[in-house]
């Protein structure tokens, strides 16, 4: 009679036999390539090398006044880079941590104080906050009513993190690389 | 053993079928490559089907001559030294004319320049970019992210500054082209005056024994000690030919030297599955009672 | 239901089967359960080979579809950014591009088994038909597909092509019109041809479902073309034999795959079709990609109209245009065309010379099809054309009536003499 095959695997009453290795070891070389097929298959969707190449932004501050802001992609991203006046930078220097839901001094969001960059996405659900509004001189977003202060950070309304700071570097006075903190 | 004794008239049907295929191909290949003039059994083919042969050609389009280049075979990759010499000849002659869309300046670390190296042959460049806050295009130097820029703005400015014919953007010339770096050493190498005989359709074009047409648009674009080589190697029209057919052959397949070593990887993983699924299947089919 | 439940995953599995019977199914159609013929040969893992590529067409497709832009303006580009940026875009690309070409390879290997072996004789007829139009929905995938990258070849193929509709007297001009969006191939034919491409590959995995549907009801068909008892020695399990066969077989064909894709990716694509698409510049040879060229043999094969004194009634590309077509239209009479009880050409002597002979006859219509239409080219693509049709009616006809065939076995299990 011929022998009903019940699939690679032994009768239950038997341990894996000599015989069976070929087919274990037929089957781990099998998944090990199908493993390593997964990964072009996920990578593709990574992002691809000319949108990696646009990782840096320049941008020429030497037109910007005193108390002016002017918005720059980076990353897809809008940021706010803006030329802040002294009263502006008093105002941030001199508020007390306590008073910030998210505690960070003015002098850790900027190199130079005179220059804020920061991107220009509410930290509670992605609007683009606007300039120049709400009650503390800085940002609002209208979306649900976050005020930024004049250092980008959240003092009012829903957003639970400041504006975030990217990397940046200066190359000369007024020439900045959003994106990196290499020259 | 038993294997071949069972299976004989199979493999011999299928052997014959393959000879026969093989042969017949080759038979096609010869008959279409021998015009009845050259070939005295087309000849009685052709009359004893009373068909009227196709005007006789005087001269065939010359084949172009075979290199042996260092992208070829199995285990392929760039010289890429010649391919910098090769970009410096696109740079310095070429790109007078051609365009060379499809590559980036960031793409220039993968022949062998520094990431300053590249930066710097961007910088080389005035891009147009813009519109700027005032609304207008304005100039900047290149940055890595940029491509090569036109010669051109648009193809009819490029035809109308070029005898009528816009000169073809250069990127994937390599793969455009039957046998595509051959042709374009060939063609670059091979203008010679043309045979007396030779009778031409336009007072604008040149004499080139390896266009499809012997009468191209582009003048020959290389002499002797046209360019003066960054590394100090000596530019005869021979050396500037092969390099820059180097260069296009990397700007039309970049990722070639990665493909062929995956290929390495995966045609010699698929040898051993396979021979493992091979033994796999004759172990379980050995159970079978015959 | 009586008896001890099962705990565990056999549990878990019990209470899916109970619910929806998949697991059943599975048992049935490729596991123990399924009995087939002990006597399959290599020939016979064509099928699980075409499905097999159907699946890699359609993942690598649907990656290809994130990055490709389907207009006249960005197609060329974005293949190009797939091949030079994204990240294993040029993998996809050209196992897509390689695994189409090896895809008629597999299938037409296929046919010809079940040319050779009677596969499309009743009770088969209807599994037979089915594959034949997964063929043709094979064909129209293929087209539009080739179009997508927006090359000289894409763009001129695509133009030929659609012309072939002007040849319905009347309404032709209108119905390619209609087809194309535009007073020619443009980017309304392109947009269109690239939502298609994506929907027909599903239309394909539906009638596949259904060819194996078929293919279950009956049973396979064998080498000797004599039916098998089920449950006897003359079938053996699907699942261990049948599974392990069919990976291997898969084994070596991607061994031939990764060799296309890897060292000759650009083998059987033509140069042309590097360049991009110039609507002003037609290329000087209009070659479609290989596995159509017999059928572009049979197109161009016809150069005199019929006429009846001096009135057209049907003129030569019309004539081409139905040719074309008929020749696929044709097989699907087959089974009603050659009436042989026998239906393996293993017992049929003088059918397996013609057999090979109109193998060689669609090889030459092949080469015909590559060459320019001068010369000897176009009295050897119209010997092909005829011979191909009186294969297809009268000599398979007067085979399948006359034939002195040999006698068969009685059953498979006993050893057949050669």
């Amino acid at each position: 009679m011929a022998p009903k095959g019940k699939g690679t695997k032994a009768a239950p009453e038997q341990s894996v036999t000599r015989r069976d290795f070929i087919h274990i070891l037929a089957g781990t070389v099998g998944g090990v390539g199908i493993g390593a097929t997964i990964w072009p298959l996920v990578d593709q969707m990574n992002p691809s090398a000319d949108i990696l190449a646009l990782s840096t932004t320049e941008v020429d501050l030497s037109q910007i006044e005193v108390g002016q802001s002017i918005l720059v992609v980076w990353q897809k991203k809008p940021v706010f880079v803006r030329h802040r006046t002294q009263q502006e930078i008093l105002e941030a220097e001199a508020t007390p941590l306590s008073d910030l839901r998210d505690p960070q001094t003015d002098q850790a969001r900027v190199e130079k104080p005179e220059w804020l960059i920061m991107v220009g996405i509410c930290t509670h659900l992605g609007c683009i906050p606007l300039g120049e509004r709400g009650d503390y001189g800085g940002w609002f977003c209208p979306c649900h009513g976050s005020h930024y202060d004049t250092s980008g950070r959240i003092r009012k309304g829903p957003a639970p993190k400041n504006l975030f700071v990217p990397d940046y570097v200066f190359v000369g006075d007024d020439k900045i690389i959003i994106g990196t903190t290499e020259t | 053993m038993d294997f071949l004794k069972k299976n004989i008239d199979k493999i011999v049907g299928i052997g014959a079928f393959l000879i026969l295929a093989l042969f017949s191909f080759r038979v096609v290949l010869f008959l279409t490559f021998s015009p009845p003039e050259e070939n005295s059994f087309m000849a009685t083919a052709y009359e004893g089907l009373g068909i009227e042969a196709a005007p006789v050609v005087d001269r065939p389009v010359e084949h172009p001559r075979q290199m042996e280049w260092s992208f070829d075979g199995r285990f392929g990759h760039f010289d890429k030294a010649a391919v910098r010499r090769g970009l410096q000849v696109y740079r310095e002659v070429c790109s007078a004319c051609h365009s060379l869309d499809l590559i980036a300046f960031r793409n220039l670390t993968e022949i062998g320049y520094s990431v300053g190296a590249a930066k710097a042959i961007a910088a080389s460049y005035q891009i147009t970019a813009g519109p700027d806050r005032f609304g207008d295009m304005y100039e900047r130097p290149g940055i890595l992210a940029d491509t090569f820029p036109a010669p051109f703005d648009n193809p009819a400015a490029a035809a109308i500054s070029n005898g009528g014919k816009a000169p073809p953007d250069l990127s994937l010339m390599a793969k455009a082209r039957a046998d595509g770096p051959n042709y374009i050493h060939s063609l670059l190498t091979g203008y010679v005056d043309a045979p007396v005989d030779f009778v031409p359709n336009s007072d604008t074009t040149t004499y080139n024994p390896y266009f499809d047409t012997w009468e191209i648009v582009m003048p020959p674009p290389l002499f002797d000690g046209f360019v003066e080589y960054e590394d100090g190697t000596e530019a005869s029209v021979e050396q500037m030919s092969k390099d820059v057919t180097n260069f296009l052959m990397w700007t039309a397949e970049p990722n070639l030297e990665a493909r062929l070593t995956m290929g390495f990887s995966v045609v010699l993983y698929s040898l051993v599955l396979t021979l493992l699924l091979f033994l796999s299947m004759k172990t379980i089919w050995r159970r079978l009672k015959p | 239901m009586a008896g001890k439940k099962n705990t565990g995953i056999k549990g878990i599995i019990d209470w899916i089967d109970d619910r929806l019977p998949i697991f059943t199914l599975m048992d049935e159609y490729v596991g123990p359960a399924y009995q087939t013929p002990r006597n399959l040969n290599y020939w016979w893992n064509f099928g699980s080979l075409a499905g097999f590529c159907l699946i890699v067409q359609i993942i690598t497709g649907i990656i290809l579809a994130m990055h490709y832009n389907p207009s006249a303006a960005g197609a060329f580009e974005s293949v190009e950014h797939i091949m030079r940026d994204v990240n294993y875009g040029w993998l996809m690309r050209y196992i897509h591009s390689n695994g189409s070409s090896l895809f008629f390879l597999v299938v037409y290997i296929h046919v010809f088994r079940g040319l050779y072996y009677g596969s499309y004789k009743a009770p088969r007829e209807l599994l037979w038909m089915l594959g034949l139009l997964i063929l043709v929905l094979m064909m129209a995938t293929a087209f539009m597909g080739y179009v997508l990258p927006w090359g000289q070849m894409s763009y001129w193929a695509a133009t030929v092509i659609t012309n072939f509709f002007t040849a319905i007297p009347g309404i032709g001009e209108w119905i390619v019109e209609w087809l194309r969006g535009s007073f020619a191939v443009d980017n309304s034919t392109l947009n269109r041809f690239f939502s298609l491409h994506y929907l027909f590959p599903f239309l394909i995995v539906g009638v596949v479902i259904l060819h194996i549907w078929a293919l279950h009801t009956k049973g396979s068909s064998n080498p000797t073309g004599i039916d098998v008892k089920k449950g006897t020695a003359d079938t053996i399990p699907f699942h261990p034999f049948y599974s392990i066969k069919d990976l291997f077989g898969i084994g070596v064909f991607i061994v031939v795959f990764a060799v296309f894709v890897f060292y000759f990716p650009n083998l059987m694509s033509h140069p042309d079709n590097y360049i991009q698409a110039n609507p002003m510049s037609t290329p000087p040879h209009i070659v479609p990609e290989w596995y159509f060229l017999p059928f572009y043999a049979i197109l161009r094969a016809f150069t005199m109209d019929i006429s009846v004194f001096g009135v057209t009634l049907i003129d030569a590309k019309l004539l081409g245009v139905l040719a074309m077509f008929g020749s696929i239209i044709l097989l699907f009479f087959l089974p009603w065309i050659d009436k042989s009880k026998v239906r393996s050409a293993t017992f049929r002597p003088l059918y397996r010379i013609f057999f090979w002979v109109i193998v060689a006859d669609l090889f030459l219509l092949g080469v015909a099809g590559a060459m320019p239409a001068e010369g000897l080219w176009i009295y050897l693509g119209q010997f092909g054309t005829a011979y191909y049709f009186l294969h297809f009616t009268v000599i398979l006809y007067l085979l399948g009536k006359y034939e002195k065939t040999r006698p068969l076995p009685t059953s498979i299990s006993e050893p057949v003499t050669k």
